[in-house]
């Protein structure tokens, strides 16, 4: 058998058919399809076309099964590492204020931000259902990438599940993350002394609102917008005026009420909140009159409670003022001594009842 | 918020807590008030409304809570009617974690049953115009409040000619509930916070009874803090003057003679049931609505075979006592141990209206005991330890 000199592959037909070969993979789709998560090359044209074209940076695009990281350069920066992981299942995919691909980055950094870290570096896992439209997961992963850059973290590694039709609400995504904490800083539920001040960001509910309201099912219109934001820039504000931060948590799902049980349980010391300082949206309210819903329990996901030293908390409070994440920044509370693992509320009235533990969902009430 | 802060100012609220306070000096005696609807039980706990009065008012807390009510049994025909092949059963979404016998809504839903939580009647008949090849069933349940918008359910149904849906009904009727109270020996109550919700649709003239047979007197009230101030005010200004009267705090709400629409759209569509069995307080006669027989394609418990059976109330619950005010929600032996809103045994705990439930969620107990007024006929065995509550 005579075998073609190797010169004879450098035919023009052939070079072409290798270019288009070699060249970016680009999906034709316009829906997921269970190919997209087969492993082969429509996996890797999903792969090329919406995360390493939308996240874009170095890390990622060697494609390697795993991020590799300067240890020396992260060193530099802290002593300590903080690692955290997330899943985001909202529905829907896109409502007022934000969408998913915003939330699983800003949820992650703000997991890592509330320990005092730098949020440095993140994964990306999405489970997709077969028929979700390519242009929802493009849309996602752009929110995805703009979240990123206004965090200044960088999506480093990631990996792509489809499952079958059914077997998944249209997208999941997971990130997890890594962070450094800087020498010095100790942030721990377990700090909390009496006398502590309680301080929050702004206004509590927001999100668990406009998600009720996005659902479409109470036929309400309001201007309602998620408060999803960064907010390790408001933490490193904080932390530059008052290193001293006992405890700081962002109030995400089961709401403020929870945090603040989460904290008195944890440092053994009892929390009593003025309703009357605690700010919430007249819609908020509202909605919540109407559904039979506590607005200490609905979810948030830019709000960050910070339990400061009394001496400490007007500085601090004047600090995250100066911050557009902290603007309607108020002090909601004190720690007391006793009851000790229990929030109380002094109410309008001057009366004092227990915010206990949420129990379940919060369930609309029938009348 | 418009139409509600306004309810809502504390000087206004201690004005009127003043004013409470001076009134009760002129009665010789501690006054018991109960206020039937959940809905007040829930605002009087949230606002700490209890705590500002003087201690010789004592609110008991009365069995107003539409879901608190409901049997076990009714809740295990509801679960059997959900598990039926081909159905979807639609619910109110805080009728899901009641308990029946076994599991609740919420266990069946997760074990494959097709249930679904809707805001409205009309939006379980749209599901069943948008499932022709399934059957869509509607658990009906609340007092006369929630009965007139199952009722035009019905009667849309009807007119829109929808073979695929049907009602579970189990709605009660405030007015007997009253009348088996109050023909309780134990019940020694000094007035009536009358439901507003209730009232909005039946009017306060049906309350003519409990003033006129009882000597009992009712302010049918609103929601709102100062609302329920403001009534209990209006209760103790007739029992200073001696009165004896149905009056009405909510008359930006309530007419007397109620709404006369949604009265005969109820009317059109329901029946009363000789008989009904209420969770804590055992059979009521005439106190349960059923749908009339010329709506019988509408009526799920013709439509499906279920167990109608009753279920007894767990031994150790005293929900029944509680109910009528005879004893405090601590003083249950289950109270916060074995029966907790993750883990309810009775009517009480079960939604978050309800008194036990109430206590458990918002009440420091140390200090509501200590504002109690003192009982000498009852005797209890050792309350339970209650350490979460020790302050």
């Amino acid at each position: 058998m005579n075998i073609p000199p190797q010169n004879s592959i450098k035919n023009p037909l052939f070079q072409k058919i290798e270019q288009a070969r070699h060249r970016q993979g680009k999906v034709r789709d316009t829906h997921i399809t269970l190919a997209h998560g087969s492993g082969g090359k429509a996996m890797r044209d999903l792969i090329d076309d919406i995360f390493v074209s939308s996240f874009d940076n170095p890390i990622l695009s060697q494609l390697e099964d795993q991020a590799t990281l300067n240890l020396a350069r992260l060193m530099q920066q802290g002593d300590r590492l903080a690692f955290t992981t997330d899943s985001y299942v909202v529905d829907p995919l896109f409502f007022p204020g934000s969408d998913i691909g915003e939330l699983a980055i800003n949820g992650t950094v703000n997991d890592l931000a509330v320990s005092g870290a730098k949020p440095l570096y993140l994964t990306c896992s999405v489970i997709l259902e077969e028929g979700l439209p390519v242009e929802t997961l493009r849309r996602v992963a752009t929110s995805m990438k703009a979240a990123a850059e206004k965090a200044s973290v960088q999506i480093v590694t990631g990996d792509t599940k489809v499952v079958h039709r059914g077997a998944a609400d249209k997208l999941f995504i997971n990130t997890a993350g890594i962070g450094i904490i800087p020498r010095g800083v100790n942030i721990s539920a377990h700090n909390i002394k009496p006398g502590d001040a309680i301080i929050i960001n702004g206004e509590i509910g927001n999100h668990g609102t406009a998600i009720l309201i996005a659902r479409g099912e109470l036929a309400l219109e309001t201007d309602i917008e998620s408060d999803c934001q960064p907010l390790h820039s408001l933490v490193e504000t904080i932390l530059h005026v008052c290193p001293q931060i006992h405890a700081m948590r962002d109030a995400t799902r089961g709401g403020l009420a929870t945090v603040l049980n989460e904290f008195a349980l944890s440092s053994n010391v009892g929390i009593r909140l003025f309703e009357e300082s605690i700010p919430v949206r007249e819609e908020v309210n509202g909605v919540c009159e109407i559904l039979g819903l506590d607005p200490l329990y609905l979810a948030n996901e830019g709000k960050l409670v910070v339990v400061v030293p009394k001496e400490n908390a007007g500085k601090v409070l004047s600090a995250m003022k100066s911050h557009p994440a902290g603007k309607d920044a108020c002090i909601i509370g004190e720690v007391i001594s006793s009851p000790p693992g229990i929030v109380l509320l002094k109410t309008l009235f001057g009366a004092e009842r227990i915010v206990d533990m949420l129990v379940g969902d919060q369930l609309p009430r029938i009348c | 918020m418009k139409y509600v802060d306004e309810f809502r100012e504390p000087e206004k609220a201690e004005a009127i807590r003043r004013e409470i306070a001076k009134l009760c000096h002129q009665l010789e005696k501690p006054i018991k008030i109960m206020e039937v609807c959940g809905g007040h039980t829930h605002s009087i706990f949230k606002y700490g409304i209890e705590e500002i009065l003087p201690q010789t008012i004592e609110l008991i807390h009365g069995p107003g809570c539409p879901v608190c009510v409901m049997p076990k049994g009714r809740l295990d025909d509801a679960i059997a009617i959900s598990q039926n092949h081909n159905v979807i059963f639609a619910t109110f979404g805080d009728a899901m974690r009641v308990p029946g016998s076994k599991t609740t809504l919420l266990q069946a839903r997760a074990q494959g049953a097709d249930i679904r939580m809707v805001y409205s009647p009309l939006d379980s008949l749209q599901i069943a115009k948008d499932n022709r090849d399934k059957q869509v069933v509607f658990f009906a349940l609340g007092f006369e409040t929630t009965a007139p918008s199952t009722a035009f359910t019905i009667l849309q149904a009807a007119a829109e000619g929808i073979h695929n849906f049907s009602m579970f009904s189990n709605h009660v009727l405030v007015i007997p509930a009253l009348k088996a109270l109050l023909d309780n020996p134990d019940l020694q109550l000094d007035g009536f916070v009358g439901p507003g919700h209730v009232s909005m649709v039946i009017g306060t003239d049906p309350y003519q009874f409990i003033s006129q047979q009882y000597n009992k007197p009712i302010v049918v009230s609103g929601f709102e803090p100062l609302d329920i101030l403001q009534s209990i005010w209006m209760l103790l200004q007739q029992l200073v003057e001696n009165r004896c009267e149905v009056e009405n705090q909510y008359n930006r709400i309530v007419e007397k003679s109620g709404n006369t629409v949604a009265l005969q759209a109820i009317n059109k569509v329901f029946t009363v049931r000789d008989s009904f069995d209420w969770r804590g307080l055992g059979d009521i006669p005439y106190s349960g609505l059923k749908i009339k027989p010329e709506y019988a394609q509408f009526d799920a418990e013709l439509k499906f075979t279920i167990p109608n059976l009753k279920v007894a109330d767990h031994k150790a619950c005293k929900c029944g006592e509680i109910l009528k005010g005879v004893l405090k929600p601590w003083e249950c032996k289950v109270f916060g141990t074995a029966c907790t809103p993750e883990t309810p045994i009775g009517t009480c705990m079960v939604s978050s209206e309800g008194a036990c439930a109430a206590y458990y969620k918002y009440g420091r107990l140390s200090t509501i005991a200590k504002r109690t007024i003192p009982k000498v006929t009852i005797t209890q065995e050792p309350l339970p330890a209650c350490g979460f509550f020790s302050d």
